[in-house]
């Protein structure tokens, strides 16, 4: 273990927990499994590879490593956590129950679908459950994470221009406030990406993005509420431009949570859109993953969606449980992973609407734009803002000030971690210098807010008065402040020697 | 109100310090003809009966904790030490996010790296990455690193035909708005077919280890043969099975992708899953996806970092390799810390018990009359049966008279493999259920008869 007096040979302290690599002894192993109850049959000696360079340690060992890494992390169940723009909300103990249930955790994704009617009734309801939040016709909930969502919907609107002999129409708008996704999910597409500016007050340019349109307009991508945490004031303006001159409006849901029973994008006249169900629907981040990006269509995208789908194959007797099947959309534009979804997200996020119901969501989103809002008034005067307006779930502040030279948001963001915070997510989005984005979410009590605030005032006035305590932060961490330069130089990416193996080739 | 803390009092006090009334101002931006529509959806149930909602949902599947499953074609039931689970329930470890802060982040970044780590030692490659969502994408972002490593001269993606169809479909799904060129894969071409197609506009040569029936293809010279074409090499592999045999480096693979599935994650109906990546450092900056690398903190003590960053999506924008932003992190934790458990020994005496009951089962089932096994290459843990009624038929009987979940029915991909079965046999198999599934395959043509005649009865 860590012991601060103990000293390496060369002066660093040493490492907080050994590699896995480094634990263990020849000949262990912490597998406890069966001899063979078949014949043996006759291994095919020169097939098999020498020698396989993995961990020899024991369960014991195995699980106390693991613990003692665990205990390095940040995360939610530790405390209040407001990375904007990824909800970073409580994930409901019962949601991981569920997914665990054996009949959904070990049912074979290839199985004759009369034997998996639990799992297909579930993913069916689900599609269900979406159309109606988005106001849009149906859904998919093959794409595995919010960025196939994304690459899943632009592909559609590529498919269906090429559908109507439009192949000319090959650009996607996307604000400069825009996630790095939208750009570079328009760029695998093979579609041009034609980025317009932002007005002062944070709403798009609609000049701009006038100018803009004409017949190669293949379509648009807007985050609603926008990155900047506000709802564009003119989005019925955006769209009926954009529709004008004959693109289709895409919708990246990342912030939902700001939109529960608030406004159903197909109302506002979207054409396609995706949700991130690890943020809006509480499903975990899992240190990055596993996401689930379901996408939704209205009309005129239906037939294009990826697949396969649920439907019902047979409605079934009165009294009798329809059939559910999968189906692959008439025009789809194919299938964007194996199988039909993250299927174990898409069960804590059946679970989190079932408890939620349609009241519940549309608190969450008067709640978790209530907490933003109160942040955003407290901080209000202190920390510089683009501009002064009600926000949506988050909103974004800058952090340097005029009478506190060399502080930076990088500064403010690892002195909040020696208050017990992670840090909002800085420099996003790109067109506020020095951003902070706040997203606190509505699991979190007023007291949580009100503690976070202290800090943040706090760190302000230590910016001014004692900048080199900013500077030096993190104190209380683990590790200091990393040193990701030298990651990027010297590159170490792996710990064990691979063979060379074109020499030993040669020998 | 369900996870959300707040009291009459706190909602006061908060609009008061905003200056608001109500929460509904909070909207007034929001279209008011389309603001606060109804949502069609039920009311909220308690955690109770949503449980009892949910279990009843999931008795309503058939599936592996009752069952003998014998179905495989990508997705595999393997044993899944309980260690793995408990690590994954951690707090710590499933709600935290990507390790943006690796000050906050230390656990995550150190098991990726050890995870990046194993599949290197695997896989015998030089650098992994933190992974893809899973089998199929990773292919799909091996040929993204291909296209990119010619800039697009090279518009020829050569694919197996024993490749995966589904990952084959996602790799098109993926390309279609470019300019490659898929080819090799439509009908049963060999491995030295495959390499007779090779030319100076080929970009990647991309073949299945084992492949898809099960086999393993004599790959001798085929590294080289694409080499000397100017051409990458990409193999699809399936992890258990490197327990056992050579690795993809020693056999000269460039770029090495798979389904990290069988490494401790569970069926789930199809996911979430792990896309494993791997290839040689020359490739390392072309790839995509999160990388963890090695350093020191300001005190130089050893800590890990997310680099290379410049390559991603947020900060390269519309000139980055691939929109890919989450992985799998928690998956790929799954799998470091089933590797860690199995170990040097455990992986490969899982791989060894997959190769006997596989062999096992696949004699028995040769030796009925009206089928036959296709043994005349080698082969790890699945292997095709041609049987003598189609296979969903000899299917229903399995399920309904033996309670056997059969093989995959290879006629759905390929035409002309009508009454084949692909079967998959792994450790998680015991004898007893191999021999019932050999007696339930003997007597299932006589039952299919007895069930037609059943129904001709009764029409």
């Amino acid at each position: 273990m860590t012991d601060e007096l103990i000293v390496n040979k060369n002066g660093a302290p040493p490492p907080l927990e050994p590699l896995i690599y480094d634990l263990g002894a020849p000949g262990r192993t912490g597998a406890i499994l069966p001899k063979p109850d078949v014949p043996e049959a006759d291994l095919p000696a020169d097939l098999l590879r020498d020698d396989l360079d993995l961990p020899e340690v024991s369960e014991m060992d195995v699980v106390r490593h693991f613990l003692r890494l665990s205990q390095f992390n940040y995360a939610i169940d530790k405390g209040f956590y407001p990375l904007g723009s990824c909800t970073m909300k409580y994930n409901p103990k019962l949601n991981e129950d569920m997914a665990r249930l054996p009949g959904f955790a070990l049912a074979h994704p290839l199985q004759d679908p009369s034997t998996v009617q639990g799992a297909l009734a579930l993913m069916y309801q689900l599609q269900e459950w979406l159309a109606a939040i988005s106001g849009l016709e149906a859904v998919s909930l093959q794409p595995a994470a919010g960025a196939q969502g994304e690459f899943a919907g632009i592909l559609m609107i590529r498919a269906y221009h090429l559908a109507n002999g439009e192949a000319h129409r090959t650009k996607i708008i996307v604000p400069d406030s825009a996630h790095g996704t939208n750009p570079a999910t328009t760029a695998m597409t093979g579609l041009e990406v034609v980025e317009i500016p932002s007005d002062d007050n944070g709403d798009v340019d609609l000049d701009k993005l006038r100018e803009v349109c004409g017949e190669d307009v293949a379509g648009m991508m807007i985050t609603v509420p926008n990155t900047l945490g506000v709802f564009e004031r003119h989005i019925q303006d955006i769209v009926d431009i954009i529709h004008g001159c004959g693109g289709l409006m895409y919708m990246d849901g990342a912030n939902m949570n700001a939109m529960l029973g608030i406004a159903k994008p197909g109302d506002l006249g979207f054409d396609v859109m995706h949700y991130n169900l690890h943020k809006t629907f509480s499903t975990p981040h899992g240190g990055g993953g596993p996401g689930s990006g379901p996408v939704a269509a209205g009309d005129k995208l239906l037939p294009f969606l990826p697949g396969p789908i649920v439907t019902i194959v047979d409605e079934g007797d009165e009294g009798e449980p329809p059939l559910y099947g999968l189906t692959m959309p008439e025009q789809s534009i194919g299938a964007l992973k194996a199988f039909w979804g993250n299927f174990g997200m898409l069960i804590r996020a059946f679970t989190y609407i079932s408890v939620n119901g349609a009241d519940g969501l549309r608190a969450v989103t008067d709640h978790a734009v209530l907490n933003a809002n109160y942040i955003r008034s407290k901080l209000q005067g202190t920390y510089p803002m683009p501009f002064e307006r009600i926000c949506g779930h988050e909103f974004v502040c800058e952090g340097h000030f005029k009478d506190a030279e060399g502080i930076h948001a990088l500064d403010i963001s690892k002195r909040l971690m020696d208050y017990g915070f992670h840090p909002p997510t800085n420099y996003f989005p790109l067109i506020v210098p020095e951003a902070l984005l706040i997203e606190p979410t509505e699991t979190e009590t007023k007291e949580a807010c009100d503690a976070f605030v202290e800090a943040m005032l706090a760190i302000a006035k230590e910016a001014k008065e004692s900048p080199d305590v900013l500077h030096e932060a993190p104190h209380v961490t683990p590790v200091k402040r990393v040193d990701d330069v030298r990651a990027a130089k010297d590159l170490i990416l792996c710990c064990r020697v691979i063979p060379d193996w074109d020499a030993e080739a040669a020998e | 109100m369900t996870y959300i803390p707040h009291t009459d009092a706190d909602r006061k006090a908060m609009l008061e310090a905003i200056g608001v009334d109500s929460l509904d101002d909070l909207f007034d931006a929001v279209p008011a003809d389309l603001r606060f529509p109804e949502l069609d959806l039920p009311p909220g149930l308690s955690e109770m009966e949503t449980a009892w909602e949910l279990n009843g949902l999931a008795s309503a599947n058939v599936a592996a904790n009752d069952f003998a499953l014998f179905l495989g074609a990508g997705a595999y039931n393997h044993f899944i030490p309980s260690v793995v689970n408990h690590i994954l329930l951690r707090g710590e470890f499933y709600t935290a996010y990507t390790p943006y802060q690796p000050e906050l982040s230390q656990g995550t970044l150190q098991a990726i790296f050890e995870y990046q780590s194993m599949m290197c030692a695997l896989t015998g490659m030089d650098v992994a990455n933190a992974s893809h969502y899973d089998g199929a994408t990773s292919l799909a972002e091996a040929v993204i690193v291909a296209n990119a490593h010619f800039r697009g001269k090279r518009s020829k993606i050569i694919l197996s035909p024993g490749v995966n169809p589904q990952y084959r479909a996602v790799v098109r799904t993926y390309h279609q708005g470019n300019d490659l060129k898929f080819v090799g894969d439509k009908g049963s071409a060999t491995v030295p077919d495959l390499v007779d197609m090779l030319d100076d506009d080929t970009a990647m040569l991309v073949v299945s280890y084992p492949n898809f029936f099960g086999q393993i293809d004599d790959l001798t010279g085929l590294a080289k043969s694409v080499h000397d074409a100017g051409a990458l090499l990409c193999m699809v592999v399936d992890p258990i099975a490197l327990g056992l045999f050579k690795s993809p480096g020693e056999l000269g693979a460039d770029i090495v992708v798979g389904e990290g599935q069988p490494l401790g994650i569970p069926l789930s109906f199809g996911g979430p899953y792990l896309g494993f990546f791997a290839t040689r450092e020359k490739f390392v900056r072309k790839i995509a996806g999160r990388i963890v690398g090695e350093t020191v903190d300001a005190d130089g003590r050893r800590a890990y970092v997310m680099t290379l960053r410049p390559r991603e999506q947020d900060i390269r924008r519309e000139k980055a390799t691939s929109n890919i932003c989450t992985n799998q992190g928690l998956m790929a934790l799954a799998a470091c810390v089933y590797m860690s458990v199995m170990g040097k020994h455990g992986l490969r005496r899982a791989a060894e018990l997959c190769y006997h009951k596989a062999h096992y089962a696949a004699q028995q089932i040769d030796a009925l009359e009206g089928y036959s096994v296709d043994m005349s290459q080698p082969f790890f843990k699945e292997f095709v049966v041609a049987c003598p009624e189609p296979v969903a038929a000899i299917n229903d009987v399995l399920l309904e008279h033996w309670g056997i979940i059969g093989g995959y029915d290879l006629s759905k991909d390929y035409p002309a493999r009508e009454n084949q079965m692909l079967l998959a046999v792994t450790e998680m198999n015991t004898k007893d259920e191999i021999d019932t599934l050999v007696e339930a395959l003997r007597s299932a043509p006589d039952d299919i008869a007895n069930h037609a005649h059943h129904h001709h009865h009764h029409s």
